[in-house]
């Protein structure tokens, strides 16, 4: 078999597009243009989330960060000045080293995009980063962030600028006027992509967070996954709340998978759900759920017309559906252990893996980009998915994130990140979190591997 | 609580958002703006064929073909634009056209109509927006910019020339007189505007594609259109479609499930990789399921090939691995069911035509962005990639004839696809079954399985 891709040991294929396969076989060089406090690290930090999260390894390469580490202490926007010379050296370096590292993270780290956040706003950066990629083999894509509306400027500044480690001794005006000082050195310099002198390069020019883009010369698969994403993604404030379902009659079994119905208890949660949900008060909020019994029955009584989504049917269990975990033990220990293995990758026979569910639910994400206030009513797997994504945790990680029944979660996106709050609606509901176990060898006892099996009725 | 009526349900379902759920209540107007020759309607028609596809009813209203109906073509003075009683005319058309818009909204479920015309002149495009304004229906451009001779030398070739406008001309002399009518645009050709335009929503392509300029996409319908316009290319190139090689469950008459080849398959594979290579097809992608019989088919090419989970066969949950005769025996509702809406109708703890189209769409949308492609798969599968690519409707599709052992060669051509079927002689099985004359859940066996295949 082997002018097939890869096959992992499970003697399944590591492909689907809906990730990105191993077409490309150069890795790409994402390079941010664009003044300060224009959102190219906002924008490097989602892509890069967005990109491991469907499976292609991606690492950011903040010039800000390289610098910092050179030079220990920031003074002031001096060092901007472009006829600042020994500053220029340092900052010449510091790419140098960034550019090192990025070949690093290709040759030796299997990474497949690296993103260089930096401001590269001269015509002489940029050639020689293009050179550079060259050389080396690597394909460039430009990501420039235009904005000239001084409001989202400020606003930016507030946000990341003023609580940066270069003002950590400064208050909230000084930092203010030093960093708009700081734009003012760049702006003298600053070079824009061409229309007609950078006409073959590749790129997507973003104009005022998104009212506009300009996209040049896309010229692959994941150029243009990534300008899709791009011109997707917003920075309206608004929430995600995700939840699963009520309690379901089989959840309170300890059995996986199935269509069941609510249990009472259940019934309760969906109740005051809907009590918490109004109680927010929330903007022209969407609901989605699965075409699953338990989330469109969770969703009834919020009193708010829903969306079902199949991509957002809980993980197929294949041939363990309906299974206690006892029930997997007995059947089909060997399977049991392999999943405790690499839980992210394992498929159940005839079924799915966490892998596969990522792939599933990308148009999901896509579209949840897309929209403002929405609650996700889901399952317990693919609402780690979901939270894996929004909370950048690893493969390792999530298929082990904790996801309780009965608790909604809010995400508030805050600077560069999300804010979590737990909210649990205290109504009782059975614990259906299974830690990985000490033993996840084949040969390991029955006792070993029920030793994390939640209870159950 | 049990759910209303669930099967009601099940009919009503806004599915995954691969296809586009009701989330636009309004209906889209796209409007096409550019010069003749520009790929308007080839655009157009290609976006009409993804979006009925997905499952968003869509229409074309090309305005060449209301003026044709008016007032047969005489010369490029026709477009003169200082001819009073042209400009009348070309004004009505335009107005019933329009109206024909709003009929396909308001009483045929329409959800985007597509105004395949010019629209060159600021003044057309605002009465435009007025109209969909006052009506509530949602406005994107897509303009089409090129100023590359060759490209609309060819276009004019490919399209023009055997347009109904020059039936009576020779090629020559179409090609004059068409140039002529451009030349009569252009004098009033004021494209979108950076700044004046700067509140509508459009899309600008550039040269067939090397550039886009997009302005205020609005919703997802409309990211969903500049994403497949930003995907498709006009680069010769052909696609070949191929089930994999007759199965050993093909052999049993048995449906799904994942056996292997039987020796006949082997044969097909076999005979299939001499076909490929005797194609002499430049940078040929090969793609496969992640099931056994096109990975074993595929083998036999001696090509490295990508296999994709999307490709796997249609899930026929509880009739999986059962003969007709046996689903008729176990599930006589269902089946009964199946044929009265084959397209929609989802196996139990399976899946429908309709979710197959909604898994598939990332390949299609792989498919436009590479240039020659085989695709190994399977026949309900391949029912809907034809479908796709040859503009069938939901209920042509689930009956589209795609027999074991024949290689399909299609070749965009003009405002389509080219076929060619290329039967391997390698003798299989029929796995086609038509539709029952009587469809109704309290017919007979014999009725029921009257279309059935032959099997071992």
């Amino acid at each position: 078999n082997d002018s097939a891709c890869t096959v992992d040991s499970y003697g399944l294929s590591c492909f689907s597009p809906a990730s990105v396969p191993q077409l490309t076989n150069s890795p790409t060089l994402i390079v941010m243009v664009g003044l300060p406090a224009r959102g190219k690290t906002y924008i490097s930090k989602k892509l890069s989330r967005y990109l491991n999260w469907i499976g292609v390894p991606t690492k950011v390469f903040n010039l800000g960060q390289y610098r910092r580490e050179a030079v220990q202490s920031y003074k002031n926007f001096e060092f901007f000045r472009p006829d600042n010379e020994e500053a220029m050296q340092i900052r010449r370096a510091c790419a140098t080293n960034a550019l090192e590292d990025v070949v690093i993270y290709f040759s030796k780290e299997h990474g497949q995009v690296a993103v260089f956040d930096a401001t590269n706003t001269t015509r002489e950066r940029r050639i020689s980063i293009v050179s550079f990629s060259k050389e080396k083999g690597y394909k460039v894509f430009f990501v420039e962030s235009i904005c000239d509306d001084p409001n989202i400027i400020a606003q930016n500044i507030t946000e990341v600028k003023v609580s940066s480690p270069d003002y950590v001794n400064c208050d909230k005006d000084e930092a203010q006027a030093d960093f708009l000082k700081r734009i003012e050195c760049y702006k003298q310099t600053y070079v824009p992509l061409d229309d007609e002198k950078d006409r073959h390069l590749s790129y997507i020019k973003i104009f005022n967070v998104g009212s506009r883009y300009l996209v040049n010369r896309v010229q692959d698969h994941i150029q243009s996954r990534i300008v899709y994403y791009l011109m997707n993604i917003h920075v309206t404030p608004r929430s995600i709340f995700l939840s699963r379902h009520g309690e379901s009659e089989l959840n309170l079994l300890g059995r996986i998978g199935g269509d069941s119905g609510l249990s009472p208890r259940g019934h309760k949660y969906a109740t005051a759900l809907g009590g918490f949900i109004k109680g927010q008060h929330i903007k022209d909020l969407k609901v989605w759920t699965s075409h699953m019994k338990r989330t469109i029955q969770t969703a009834e009584h919020l009193g708010i017309p829903y969306e079902q989504w199949k991509a957002l049917n809980e993980i197929d269990a294949g041939v363990c559906e309906e299974l206690t975990y006892e029930d997997i033990q007995e059947n089909h220990p060997e399977e049991f252990a392999l999943r405790d293995q690499d839980k992210y990758r394992y498929r159940y026979p005839k079924g799915e893996s966490y892998e596969d569910l990522v792939h599933r639910l990308e148009p999901v994400i896509m579209e949840l980009e897309r929209q403002e206030n929405v609650l996700v009513v889901c399952h317990q797997a693919v609402m780690r998915c979901l939270l894996a994504y929004l909370l950048d945790k690893t493969a390792d990680e999530l298929p082990y994130l904790k996801c309780p029944l009965h608790t909604v979660l809010k995400l508030t996106p805050v600077a560069y990140g999300c804010r979590v709050e737990h909210i649990c609606l205290n109504i009782e509901a059975v614990n259906t979190h299974r830690e990985r176990p000490g033993n996840v060898d084949i040969t390991r006892n029955p006792e070993e591997a029920l030793k994390t099996i939640p209870d159950h009725f």
